[in-house]
């Protein structure tokens, strides 16, 4: 099928690129494949929304009925020590850790209002479809994607239900499938777009709605932590969102550049809500939902180039997050703006999709990403150095240093040995504030249709158990927020399990595998978490 | 021959359902909803037969709110020639569904009614059985495959004792079990020739059926939740602890 604009991933940046280039010319034919059985269930963010990007798309929004109604109406920062909490004021925050001009919002049901307003303008959207391939013209320049084939069995073989994958062809094919999409990272290793580019820098981060007390309750406020139960050394925080309807978004994030391989992200989540500053607020609640998700932290030094012949990469697909802001879905929906102002001028006066680059120079977007360069590479001193240093350069000298700090490694270089690092011993789940891994992707809704491939590929099988196990105890076995991973012993023999049914679509396997032995492909259409209201 | 499938929008079966705190119902909202599982193989079945040539039209009929246009857009994808919506705001139960769907076969005057054997949401099982009662047709519940004879099925039932296979004579009304296909998917080309096609939009009240719930629905909890089990050292406590704390020997 043929299309002008092919945009893979109904995200935040998919969405804004479809709308606005609709807006800018009704009769482009557009269309989005998303690989979620619906948009918005593959959808996990904080969220609090800086609405600069949306003004631009619909300057009319507030009349609309979105789903963006709580605003932020304060604001706490605390600094965790084991059982005290220090409470930082937050005058003393840098601009971009403010938050009163912004919204507590599910990100999910955002993503399902835009493709509403994006479907009554006439863009064909296919959710189920998971674009599996990318497909290139002779000349090397990208030509569109292929779904994936449907109904095929464990061994490869096609069931009687198969239906076979569709070509769709589009002038121009956007990416933007989020963190680290499957077919981005193959584009940008094809057209070099990283080159000359720092390592990109990723974190994990998981979520949780709770259902609280009342009287624990104040819609509109914003608390985050930083400290306890990560050391100096390990990189991360915690969100609060008290949003409407009693319900609190529970966050954590944790930089996928740890060094202890005994470290499991999941637990020091779970660690983190029994601390008495944390505890207090979700006590005598219910926790209903659970996710996680990778997300990009390496910034404007790590973002690659967006644009290549036939295609853009947009959102964070590239990498457009802003770290120290913890915001990324506004600088998403504008590089979407962006994309479809360049694809426009591409299909109608033949100018080059380079012209991207120009657009994103000049925009608001890029001073951004520029002023909040040196935030992240500064905690790679430790937290109370990284603080101190973000101080003067955030609010002394507002990003203007002159100077970039460098991200020196991917983080699957940054694991140490198990031999060399301490085994951390995790409390047990008490089933009321801490649970354990299987109970918590039960409440992802996760499903993968039976009896097809694993869509989780090694490139070497034998490596986890030959090598990793004994290098450094097989960390998939924690880093996995869903417990996919798991090393069995049979008879005196170790053997590497991968229940890819489990699997939450979260990629970070396919970051911090020491060895990048893991690849993440797209499973079956349809399938992986349903996640409502994240 | 004419088919006409009834069609569910249900909450899909992989959610996790959540009671409402008030226990006055369960949590709809952002909630993922699909086709009832069935239902599924209800269209597959028709959209089968007339594949071979056996009936010349399927018609997919839906009750519910305006939304449940998307299950039926999802029956058009998988082969059903159009649709038909009987718009009912809120709640609905089996009686009212089957005297909507009689008025709808009255008007349409199918030769079959196939739809699935049971709702996963309420588990009722009862709309193809009241249905055949006020028209007067046969029945065949359960069925696990379906053959097409000259003016009559033989349908091969899933009943308790194992399988059980009779013969109805047509009009007849089927309800089936999801052991009777495997429902295909629906292509990403054919979406598109569903968008195109027929979904006629008819209000409940139009038909002059009443709709009003019979039942009054007191309260919805979540079942008990299980306690954790114990570890037993012999089989001479497990029999004792059967015996005098579980009382079940």
């Amino acid at each position: 099928m043929e299309y002008d604009v092919v945009i893979v991933g109904g995200g935040p940046s998919g969405l804004t690129t479809a709308i606005k280039l609709k807006q800018l010319n009704s009769d482009l034919n557009v269309c989005i494949l998303e690989k979620a059985s619906e948009i918005g269930a593959h959808i996990l963010s904080g969220n609090v929304f800086e609405t600069r990007a949306l003004n631009e798309l619909f300057p009319n929004w507030k009349e609309l009925n979105t789903p963006i109604k709580t605003k932020v109406t304060k604001e706490k920062f605390l600094f965790l020590g084991k059982t005290k909490s220090l409470s930082w004021p937050t005058w003393l925050l840098p601009s971009v850790q403010q938050n009163h001009k912004n919204y507590i919002i599910s990100l999910a049901n955002l993503c399902r209002w835009l493709a509403e307003q994006a479907e009554s303008l006439g863009v064909e959207i296919f959710p189920g479809f998971p674009a599996s391939e990318i497909l290139y013209n002779e000349d090397g320049s990208v030509k569109g994607v292929a779904t994936q084939d449907m109904g095929i069995d464990k061994e490869g073989n096609k069931k009687d239900s198969f239906e076979p994958g569709i070509e769709l062809i589009g002038k121009v094919t956007v990416f933007a499938e989020g963190c680290r999409g499957h077919l981005g990272k193959q584009l940008i290793k094809k057209f070099d777009l990283d080159k000359g580019k720092d390592p990109q820098q990723y974190g994990i981060g998981f979520k949780e709605i709770w259902e609280i007390e009342e009287k624990n309750h104040e819609e509109g406020l914003v608390m985050h932590t930083a400290g306890w139960p990560l050391d100096n050394s390990t990189y991360g925080g915690s969100f609060i969102y008290h949003a409407e309807k009693k319900q609190i978004f529970l966050g954590y994030v944790i930089g996928l550049d740890y060094k202890n391989p005994y470290l499991s992200p999941f637990d020091e989540f779970q660690r983190f809500k029994t601390h008495p500053a944390i505890k207090k607020i979700i006590e005598g609640g219910k926790r209903i939902s659970y996710g996680a998700r990778a997300l990009i932290e390496g910034g404007f030094q790590s973002l690659p180039k967006m644009f290549m012949p036939g295609a853009l990469l947009v959102g964070c697909d590239a990498g457009t997050l802003n770290m120290p802001k913890i915001k990324g879905s506004h600088t998403a929906m504008k590089s979407g703006l962006i994309a479809a102002e360049a694809i426009n001028e591409h299909i109608k006066d033949n100018k080059d999709l380079s012209n991207f680059e120009e657009k994103f120079k000049a925009s608001w977007l890029f001073d951004e990403l520029y002023k909040a360069r040196n935030v992240k590479p500064s905690f790679s001193w430790g937290l109370i150095l990284g603080i101190i240093f973000t101080g003067i350069d955030q609010i002394l000298f507002r990003g203007n240093l002159p100077f970039t700090l460098k991200h020196k490694h991917a983080d699957h270089e940054t694991l140490k040995s198990a031999k060399e690092m301490p085994k951390i011993d995790y409390p047990k789940p008490d089933n009321i504030l801490t649970f354990d891994k299987t109970s918590s992707v039960y409440l992802t809704g996760t499903n993968h249709a039976d009896n097809q491939p694993v869509h989780l590929k090694l490139k070497d099988p034998n490596l986890p158990i030959s090598y990793t196990l004994e290098a450094f105890d097989e960390p998939a076995q924690r880093y996995c927020p869903a417990g996919v991973y798991e090393v069995q012993r049979e008879n005196n023999v170790n053997k590497f399990v991968i229940n890819s049914q489990n699997c939450i679509h979260c990629k970070t396997c396919d970051i911090k595998e020491p060895s990048q032995n893991i690849t993440w492909v797209t499973p079956e259409g349809g399938g992986g978490p349903k996640y409502g209201n994240m | 021959m004419k088919i006409l499938v009834a069609v569910k929008r249900v909450i899909d079966y992989n959610v996790q359902i959540r009671v409402k705190e008030d226990n006055s119902g369960i949590v709809t909202d952002n909630v993922k909803m699909s086709t009832n599982p069935p239902d599924d193989n209800a269209i597959e079945e028709a959209v089968k037969i007339k594949e071979a040539g056996k009936a010349s039209e399927v018609v997919a009929v839906s009750v519910g709110e305006e939304k449940a246009q998307e299950t039926l857009r999802k029956a058009l994808a998988v082969g059903a020639d159009r649709g038909i919506l009987v718009k009912v705001d809120g709640a609905i139960e089996p009686l009212a569904v089957s005297k909507i769907l009689q008025k709808i076969v009255e008007k349409e005057k199918p030769d079959l009614v196939f739809m699935g054997k049971q709702a996963i949401d309420d588990d009722c099982n009862q709309t193809g059985q009241m249905l055949a009662a006020l028209l007067n047709w046969p029945q065949a519940t359960f069925a696990s495959k379906i053959q097409v004879k000259e003016k009559s099925l033989e349908v091969t039932r899933e009943i308790d004792e194992g399988l059980e296979t009779i013969e109805v004579s047509v009009p007849a009304i089927v309800t089936c079990d999801l052991r009777l296909n495997e429902p295909r998917y629906a292509s990403l080309p054919n979406i598109m020739k569903a968008k195109k096609k027929p979904v006629e939009q008819i209000n409940a009240s139009d038909l002059g059926v009443d709709t009003k719930p019979r039942i009054e629905q007191i309260k919805v909890e979540e079942p008990p939740k299980r306690k954790a089990g114990i570890k037993v050292a012999s089989v001479e406590e497990l029999v004792q602890k059967l015996k005098n704390e579980a009382k079940v020997i």
